[in-house]
């Protein structure tokens, strides 16, 4: 079966610096995956290749069997590839509702309207109303963005990438800086994504991790050093050696 | 032959005067992150305290010169302390571009009531004035003088910035004005003494250029736009590149008014248009963080 | 679905047409005033009005698309310019006349928008003003059809509908200006609240945010520009009819300036704003500069810099707190 998403020998460089290093993986239909690794591993990097962000010094990306390596940021999102950012991205002067509904209406290309009503239609209404209901947001549908908690804009990043009704779906960091207390919300609405899609999160929250993947890529140094499940991840020589390395080798040092 | 080499020492003597008026506003641009669209209106105040000096305290143009960068610094020195610091390094240039708008249109209006509508002219002492015997060719004395300040004034900055040791700290507040404020440069203190600079060698711009930008109330008006084209084409930030912004469009504007005067501004601004399309941050500049 | 979302969304109540039909009240009732107390001054009254639409304009382009621009002022100059020339050399209905105006504003509006929408921050704004000023370097070259320095003269419309004269006393032109002020402004309170509206306004607020869920910014902006264009045309194009005349100080950099003094007085982003600052603005400057052109300079000095560091959000944003705190104290 063709591939949802697809990375062949991605590489970036920065000069003579690899922050990318000859990463290959591929993303199945209902693939739950989770991308861990030591800080600085190029996590957020790979992401921001695979959205077009920027562009890899070698190698290729494909989206059902289409090399999308050379597309547009907005040309790879209407192919079906969405992202959330780590730090919160959202339209900050305008409603919950405005936001949601912009991704809506942006999906079905009716942002190209200059006369009939926005947020209000009816069905554009439905669906917004739909989906901030499910991650909790309903009642808060007419505040300003900038108004709300840091929570509560993490879950507007997600009902946003929901909105766009994605086929791959790259959650970059979901629960971070949200309260202990308020994750379990977050992993509510990303389990209850449809199941034929492929959602890619990074996290460093491994109990989230634990709950959410199917299957753990794990990043050090720019390279793929174990894709397997996340039993076996712990277990694993070289990912100890990632992450606990340098610990180790300071004991080690006279 | 002649009109070429009247071409080239107009040409010459207008882009050095840009330069040095421009420049300082370079520095501001590329250390405070400020569009100072009031840069003209200081330098012009620079030229009415020379006028000033020479036709009703009678001292000598050298001496008007001092008077007229030290008057305008403090001139400048409320304005520092109460409007430009609340727009340091703030990153809407609209903010910015209203509130030195502003300054200007109120400088315009009181230079008006103080001085009068008319343009005031700086007498140049008998050593400039007249021509000089270059061997080949007589050129005015005055433009060479201009010139010979531009590249003193050029050297200078240069030096400062390079060589000394408030030019070191200056280059760190403005690549990185956290960590500078963490080794304990004292950023305020520059902020302060860079405006300071940069007003003053606007004022210096003022006075020397007098005869090639009459000094007159809408002089700061006027001339508004020339100076930020200066610098958005150099490059904020760069002496490279406001020598070489201004000698460019000091050629281009001269050339033009001698030899297609009918066209006014339009290769000017077209010249402008093409550099900035293809290098947005300017011919020497930077994308800034 | 796996369960039924309980909706919980707050209920808010909308007549259709309401904020349209109040805006055009309102102008409505603005214009009586004008009317039947300066009868005498309805010539300046039709020229605020033209000025009006050019800081509607420049609010679509500012307020909703976070564009900066000292240049405006040549897409209105462009349309009064053309409206001009065409009247003069025979086409004298003034309708045709205000859709020439339309047709330029708009054209010009493309070209500046596909140079100016490219880049953001400094090149944006320095990009232009240069595009301004080439406009005004061209109408001055132009002389042969603009009239370069003198200016264009003798602009003589026809009867509007065939029947209402262009008189002195600028009654037909006035209430031809304030017809139309309704119209477009009843037209563009309801684009800014379109899909198109609200999508300029996202990427105002963010625009990798936009990107990010599939949005082309740049043909956008331009777009939007295009209508900005249309609307300063419009204005452009009333100049010249109402006046007769048609100088460089229509494409000047300080009409530029002076119209975003304007909409930063009365506050961008609400068309409202761009109304109330036009109409202050003017009204202090008839008063004010007749008496000395100078002082009026020092006091609009200080009343950037007041805005700046009290008001940056311009006058209009006290008035709008109070009608928001207003409308959720009923909603509760």
């Amino acid at each position: 079966m063709t591939a949802l998403l697809e990375a062949r020998s991605i590489s970036r460089a920065f000069g003579g610096l690899h922050v990318t290093n000859n990463v290959s993986f591929a993303l199945q239909p209902g693939d739950r995956v989770a991308l861990i690794g030591p800080n600085g591993a190029g996590k957020t990097t790979l992401v921001n290749l695979i959205t077009g962000d920027i562009a890899p010094s070698a190698g290729q990306f494909l989206m059902s069997g289409d090399d999308i390596t050379a597309e547009s940021i907005p040309a790879r999102v209407q192919r079906g590839l969405v992202r959330t950012f780590q730090t919160t991205r959202l339209f900050q002067t305008l409603t919950v509702a405005d936001n949601v509904a912009l991704a809506i209406m942006q999906r079905r290309g009716i942002t190209r309207r200059f006369f009939s009503r926005a947020t209000e239609r009816p069905d554009v209404r439905a669906e917004w109303s739909d989906i901030l209901a499910r991650v909790g947001l309903d009642m808060l549908a007419y505040r300003r963005v900038s108004e709300l908690a840091y929570g509560q804009q993490r879950l507007i990043e997600l009902a946003i990438g929901i909105a766009l009704k994605p086929k791959v779906l790259l959650l970059d960091e979901p629960a971070a800086g949200v309260p202990h207390d308020e994750a379990p919300r977050i992993l509510d609405a990303i389990n209850a994504l449809p199941a034929d899609i492929a959602v890619l999160m990074i996290e460093h929250d491994m109990d989230l991790v634990f709950k959410f993947a199917s299957r753990v890529l794990v990043l050090a140094a720019g390279r793929l050093i174990f894709e397997g499940s996340p039993k076996d991840v712990t277990a694993d020589h070289e990912v100890r050696r990632a992450y606990l390395g340098s610990y180790a080798d300071a004991r080690r040092a006279p | 032959m002649r009109l070429a080499l009247s071409i080239a020492t107009d040409a010459l003597a207008y882009g050095m005067v840009l330069f040095i008026i421009s420049i300082g506003l370079s520095i501001m641009m590329g250390l405070m992150r400020v569009v100072n669209l009031a840069h003209g209106a200081f330098a012009m105040v620079g030229g009415y305290l020379a006028s000033y000096a020479i036709r009703d305290l009678h001292v000598h143009y050298s001496v008007a010169i001092l008077l007229a960068v030290l008057g305008t610094i403090i001139v400048s020195i409320p304005f520092e302390l109460l409007l430009y610091r609340r727009i340091y390094r703030k990153s809407d240039p609209l903010i910015q571009v209203l509130m030195t708008i502003g300054i200007t249109f109120f400088i315009i209006g009181v230079v008006n009531f103080i001085f009068g509508p008319s343009l005031k002219t700086i007498p140049l002492p008998a050593l400039l004035s007249g021509p000089l015997d270059i061997g080949f060719r007589s050129v005015p004395t005055h433009r060479l003088f201009v010139i010979a300040c531009g590249v003193v004034t050029a050297l200078s900055l240069w030096w400062l910035i390079e060589k000394t040791e408030f030019g070191i700290k200056l280059r760190a507040s403005v690549d990185h004005s956290g960590m500078a404020d963490a080794l304990g440069i004292r950023t305020e203190i520059i902020y302060a003494a860079t405006f300071a600079l940069a007003i003053g060698l606007g004022a210096f711009g003022g006075v020397v250029g007098a005869e090639i930008l009459p000094i007159e109330p809408f002089y700061a008006l006027r001339y508004m736009v020339t100076f930020l084209v200066v610098v958005s084409v150099g490059g904020a930030g760069s002496i490279m590149g406001a020598l070489s912004a201004s000698l460019l469009l000091g050629l281009a504007d001269t050339t033009g008014k001698y030899l297609a005067p009918e066209f006014g501004e339009f290769f000017f601004y077209l010249t402008v248009i093409v550099i900035v399309f293809l290098f947005p941050h300017g011919l020497f500049g930077r994308a800034h963080a | 679905m796996t369960d039924i979302a309980l909706n919980r969304v707050p209920h808010r109540r909308s007549i259709a047409f309401a904020q349209e039909g109040l805006g055009a009240l309102a102008i409505v009732a603005l214009g009586a005033v004008g009317w039947f107390l300066f009868p005498d001054d309805l010539a300046f009254l039709t020229r605020l009005i033209g000025l009006a639409f050019l800081v509607l304009s420049l609010d679509l382009v500012t307020g909703y698309c976070g564009i900066a621009t000292l240049g405006h002022a040549a897409l209105f100059g462009a349309a009064a310019y053309a409206a001009g020339i065409a009247c003069v050399r025979g086409i004298t209905d003034p309708l045709a006349l205000l859709g020439i105006g339309i047709v330029a504003g708009a054209l010009v509006g493309l070209i500046s928008g596909a140079l100016i929408a490219r880049f953001r921050g400094l090149p944006q704004l320095v990009l232009s003003i240069a595009v301004g000023q080439l406009v005004a370097a061209l109408a001055n070259k132009l002389q042969w059809l603009t009239g370069g320095s003198d200016g264009l003269s003798g602009i003589a419309p026809g009867k509007v509908f065939g029947i209402f004269n262009f008189d002195m006393y600028s009654r037909t032109a006035f209430l031809f200006s304030l017809a139309i002020l309704v119209v477009v402004f009843v037209a563009l309170s309801r684009l800014v609240r379109s899909p198109f509206g609200l999508m300029c306004r996202g990427i105002k607020d963010d625009d990798l945010r936009a990107r990010m869920i599939g949005v082309a910014v740049y043909p956008r902006l331009v777009v939007m520009y295009g209508v900005s264009g249309a609307v300063a045309g419009v204005g452009g194009a009333l100049t010249a009819m109402s006046t007769g005349v048609v100088g460089l100080d229509s494409v000047s950099f300080e009409r530029s300036a002076e119209v975003l003094v304007m909409l930063v007085l009365g506050g961008a982003g609400h068309l409202w704003g761009a109304l109330a600052g036009a109409l202050i603005f003017q009204i202090f400057e008839h008063i004010v500069a007749a008496a000395n052109p100078f002082h009026w300079m020092t006091l609009v000095g200080l009343l950037l810099i007041g805005i700046v560091v009290f008001a940056p959000k311009g006058l209009i944003e006290p008035v709008l707190t109070l009608a928001h705190r207003l409308r959720k104290g009923r909603a509760s």
